[in-house]
């Protein structure tokens, strides 16, 4: 256990083992990504009250889900990277920032784009909808966060602090948006068959969901091959691999 | 350090931290007026920009009141840290044999009393400007003591996280802005219910709860980031 550890934190490690699950991973997201896109565009059936405008929830649907995956993932690296000091916890810190941000924006822009014909506009104050532009500003507070910063391990700590505070703050900050929107709820609009899904609707769903995973685990992970290499530009172990290959 | 005082406890080290910054406040009254004349003058902005029908202010009073105590207490705690940073006294804090956690909240206390709690004891002034009724007026002064409690702390987070950055201001908004929605939603929720006479005891309940938690939890947060804005 401990030795695995030990050999995450070692960079050329980490360069040559990433290396190898990128290989596979990779295609595997392609694939994915194109059985699910295919079923749940063209084979899945079209829903009896939206029609064919349901289908965004494919994308919709699992970028959101994985936004939210993603600040937790960024939390957990914060913490090891506070309490252990590993190195490449600050570099998947700082990978997972910019991809989580991304998703959420997907979300975001989606959304407006299925409310349009759904609820007749392109943004409401609905609960969901909101906590969703608070991630966003959580996540670009980080980006940015990182990016004031001169020394980059100060940084990485400083993010790792305001991470932590955010992961305790996020359970309340999504209740009390839940109570705030209950509160003011406006009763024409109405989010209709979210839990009744139907299976022939639900597997592509789920399909994608697991594509937008394995996206997001590339993404983060070609992240932080670049950023590695970036920091160990000079260093012989980079060259070796660089040339070997 | 004469030897009657290296016998130090945490309380006293709390409390000369508190009184030091007491007495800085207190010797610069601007610094304490400055963001109850900010809450005036935004104040005033709302009936220009909105219209002076006495109905629609009261209406929206809760609401406007919560903005601008939350935009109010975001002036304040971007100078939190800063003169402490500059003048090197911050680093000496660090290396002194007590939680950095405990020496900052000393600060953040005497902070606190200058903007929060007097913003929150001349808020029924504000809250007549607006017309905001008589029946809510006293849960805004409860809401608002607990609420700037949590603004505070979280603003003194985000201080001390980008202190040592210049031009840090805007950063700092983004910072502490998502983290202070629980707060703006429960305090204007408590006071709207008192308005209209529903049940504003339970919104105050979890706004205590949240003082409190913010109170055990954000020192820590407090203390961490501000060695690593030392560090940079």
């Amino acid at each position: 256990m401990w030795t695995i550890i030990h050999k995450m934190g070692s960079p050329p490690w980490f360069f040559r083992f990433s290396g190898g699950l990128v290989k596979w991973l990779l295609p595997l997201t392609v694939c994915l990504l194109l059985v699910g896109a295919v079923w749940g565009l063209l084979i899945a059936p079209p829903d009896f009250r939206q029609g064919n405008s349901y289908r965004i929830i494919y994308i919709h649907v699992p970028s959101a889900v994985v936004a939210l995956a993603g600040y937790y993932v960024m939390a957990f690296a914060g913490a090891v990277s506070l309490v252990w000091r590993i190195k490449m916890a600050d570099v998947t810190m700082r990978a997972v920032a910019p991809v989580g941000a991304a998703l959420t924006a997907i979300a975001l822009v989606t959304g407006a784009i299925w409310g349009k014909p759904t609820w007749g506009t392109w943004w409401v104050w609905d609960a969901r909808i909101t906590s969703m532009l608070i991630l966003l500003f959580l996540y670009l507070g980080v980006v940015a966060l990182f990016e004031a910063y001169e020394n980059k391990s100060a940084a990485a700590r400083a993010c790792a602090v305001l991470t932590l505070v955010g992961t305790v703050n996020i359970p309340i900050i999504y209740k009390s948006v839940d109570w705030w929107y209950s509160l003011h709820q406006p009763a024409s609009i109405k989010f209709t068959g979210e839990s009744a899904i139907d299976p022939s609707m639900l597997y592509p769903l789920l399909l994608m969901i697991g594509a937008f995973y394995c996206l997001f685990a590339v993404t983060v992970l070609l992240n932080m091959r670049a950023e590695l290499a970036w920091n160990h530009r000079d260093a012989s172990w980079l060259k070796q691999l660089v040339q070997g290959t | 350090m004469p030897a009657s005082e290296s016998n130090l406890t945490l309380h006293g080290a709390f409390a000369r931290q508190f009184s030091r910054h007491a007495r800085a406040i207190i010797r610069s009254p601007a610094e304490v007026a400055n963001p109850l004349l900010f809450f005036f003058m935004v104040i005033t902005l709302f009936p220009l920009g909105l219209g002076p029908d006495p109905q629609r202010l009261a209406e929206m009073a809760p609401g406007i009141l919560w903005v601008v105590a939350l935009l109010s207490s975001l002036m304040v705690s971007g100078k939190l840290f800063a003169s402490d940073y500059e003048d090197g006294s911050l680093e000496q804090l660090a290396i002194a044999p007590f939680p950095l956690a405990v020496l900052a909240l000393g600060e953040v206390s005497a902070y606190w009393l200058a903007t929060g709690f007097l913003l929150a004891l001349a808020s029924p002034i504000f809250a007549l400007m607006l017309g905001l009724p008589a029946t809510g007026i006293f849960t805004l002064m409860v809401s608002l003591l607990l609420g700037t409690t949590c603004l505070t702390l979280i603003g003194a987070v985000g201080s001390a996280l980008t202190v040592s950055i210049r031009r840090g201001g805007m950063l700092l908004s983004l910072l502490i802005i998502p983290l202070n929605v629980p707060v703006l939603i429960f305090g204007t929720t408590a006071v709207s219910e008192a308005v209209m006479g529903g049940n504003a005891t339970s919104w105050l309940a979890l706004m205590g709860a949240l003082a409190l938690g913010s109170l055990a939890v954000m020192p820590v947060a407090i203390g961490a980031a501000l060695r690593v804005s030392l560090d940079q």
